[in-house]
């Protein structure tokens, strides 16, 4: 498994979300220029996995979010924060869009 | 043999188990089913309160501000410590500090002050780097990472593998080798994370996310010499000193979690009905629950001897070894017949049952997986002969 998520973008729209399916995982929201501006985990509380998160995101898109990729995975927790740490690694800084996130809680890495 | 509690030791456990069950419990309706952590500020309340009951710095000698428990005690609080949802990996979110590294206190002073006592006070996060992709159970043989002397320093080449923490902390313990092969040739060193040529490349992701582990590379990694700890050479009598004491409690975190499962287990199967009868009303469920219990107790008297022979200056570390093994394999058994007993509800996040059963699966295999527990025991009894 790569470390930095690296699917192909879909649109964030009604129609490509009717196809996620109420997994658990970890997904990423881009603009149009396939920035990632935020990095979310459909963790354990969520009450529809990754579509519920999704379709949240399309009803208020944060910062201008058109596109979207995910990836099932049981180790939500660990994978979002990984993803995460390898953004700021790579950024020295963390998603425009997600102040949602205790920078204390993040760790380093350098994946190479 | 007076095996009862003394007055002491069961003021302690009521306070711990108060503690667990008015602070902890409440914390985790709000937190995700696999969260290992709180916030500081939380984390500094809860601290508060251990030290208010004068039992923060776990594992910490009291000449350096740790409780005076001796390891009978101390196993007692594990065994409390861990009955939530977290206490397997994270017990009470860390709340009651410890001495985590504690192979520091075999440091120089100037090596103490600058690393042993912030991670003591709290201020310092720390890892400790053993185990390699070539092996773990055997670093004596397995350790690859080469360390080669250059003027001052020491220049590290190599990797780690299932070093929990390495991506947050500040520094860490380090073995690498510095001669030829077998014990005398690994160095213990203290290694701090930012210095060019530390490498956490990735989380590694398994069953558990409480402490995970990551994968760390060293490329060029210059150490000063003033940063061996110990002697060049004596790394792996570092790695090793305090293993069996540490195996003690280690094994009654392991109790704690199953005895909460079997009380789970237990209260369910006199509410739930299936055919018109109580769970508890069949014999099978009865089974379960007797073969619970008896893994429970038989794990505890294992425990508890490896902590009464310690305590007692005797050698225990085939007790250790014993209570380790035992603990490990028999908690497991019990939660998986707890989650049997709650049929699909065992398997859903909405109980602990299923993360604490990823988690113990974990414990067959970390600090020395029980075939080389095993390993150790026959070493012992064959070497003592009949008695």
């Amino acid at each position: 498994m790569a470390v930095r998520l690296d699917k192909p973008w879909q649109p964030l729209t009604a129609d490509s979300i009717a196809l996620v399916a109420g997994h658990l995982g970890v997904y990423q929201l881009a603009d149009d220029t396939e920035e990632i501006i935020y990095i979310g985990v459909a963790d354990a509380r969520s009450l529809f996995g990754l579509k519920g998160e999704l379709q949240k995101a399309l009803d208020d898109p944060p910062d201008g979010a058109t596109k979207f990729r995910v990836e099932v995975n049981m180790a939500y927790r660990t994978r979002h924060f990984e993803l995460l740490q390898v953004y700021w690694n790579d950024h020295d800084a963390l998603p425009r869009a997600n102040t949602d996130v205790d920078t204390r809680s993040l760790g380093r890495l350098r994946p190479g | 043999m007076d095996l009862a509690l003394t007055d002491e030791q069961r003021i302690i456990v009521d306070m711990v188990r108060r503690f667990v069950r008015e602070e902890i419990w409440p914390l985790e309706e709000d937190l995700d089913p696999d969260a290992d952590e709180v916030s500081p500020e939380t984390l500094a309340k809860l601290s508060e309160k251990i030290k208010e009951m004068g039992l923060y710095g776990l594992d910490t000698p009291p000449e350096y501000g740790g409780p005076e428990i001796d390891l009978m005690t101390r196993s007692l609080i594990a065994i409390e410590c861990s009955q939530h949802r977290a206490g397997l990996y994270a017990p009470c979110y860390y709340a009651f500090g410890g001495a985590r590294q504690a192979q520091l206190f075999e440091a120089t002073e100037e090596q103490k002050e600058k690393y042993l006592y912030p991670m003591l006070e709290g201020k310092r996060r720390t890892f400790f780097a053993l185990s390699e992709p070539s092996g773990g159970s055997d670093p004596a043989r397995a350790i690859q990472t080469r360390a080669v002397r250059d003027g001052d320093d020491w220049v590290l080449n190599g990797s780690k593998l299932w070093i929990s923490g390495a991506d947050r902390a500040d520094y860490g313990l380090l073995f690498a080798r510095t001669g030829g092969p077998g014990r005398t040739g690994v160095t213990a060193f203290i290694v701090e994370t930012q210095w060019e040529g530390f490498n956490v490349r990735r989380v590694v992701h398994t069953l558990r996310s409480a402490k995970y582990a990551t994968e760390i590379q060293l490329d060029n990694l210059r150490v000063p010499n003033d940063n061996v700890l110990g002697e060049e050479g004596g790394g792996f009598a570092i790695a090793n000193d305090r293993l069996s004491r540490q195996r003690v409690p280690y094994a009654a975190e392991c109790i704690g979690v199953a005895i909460r499962a079997h009380e789970m287990a237990l209260e369910y199967s006199k509410i739930r009905e299936t055919f018109g009868a109580p769970l508890f009303e069949r014999q099978g469920i009865q089974w379960m629950l007797v073969e619970n219990e008896i893994d429970l107790r038989t794990a505890r008297w294992m425990v508890f001897d490896a902590a009464a022979k310690a305590d007692r200056g005797e050698p225990f570390r085939t007790e250790s070894a014993i209570a380790k093994l035992v603990a490990s394999e028999a908690s497991g058994r019990v939660v998986d017949r707890s989650m049997q007993i709650h049929g699909g509800l065992g398997v859903a996040k909405d109980l602990p049952l299923e993360r604490w059963y990823r988690e113990l699966r974990i414990r067959r295999v970390g600090e020395g997986p029980s075939e080389v527990q095993k390993h150790v025991i026959a070493r012992d009894i064959i070497g003592a002969g009949l008695r």
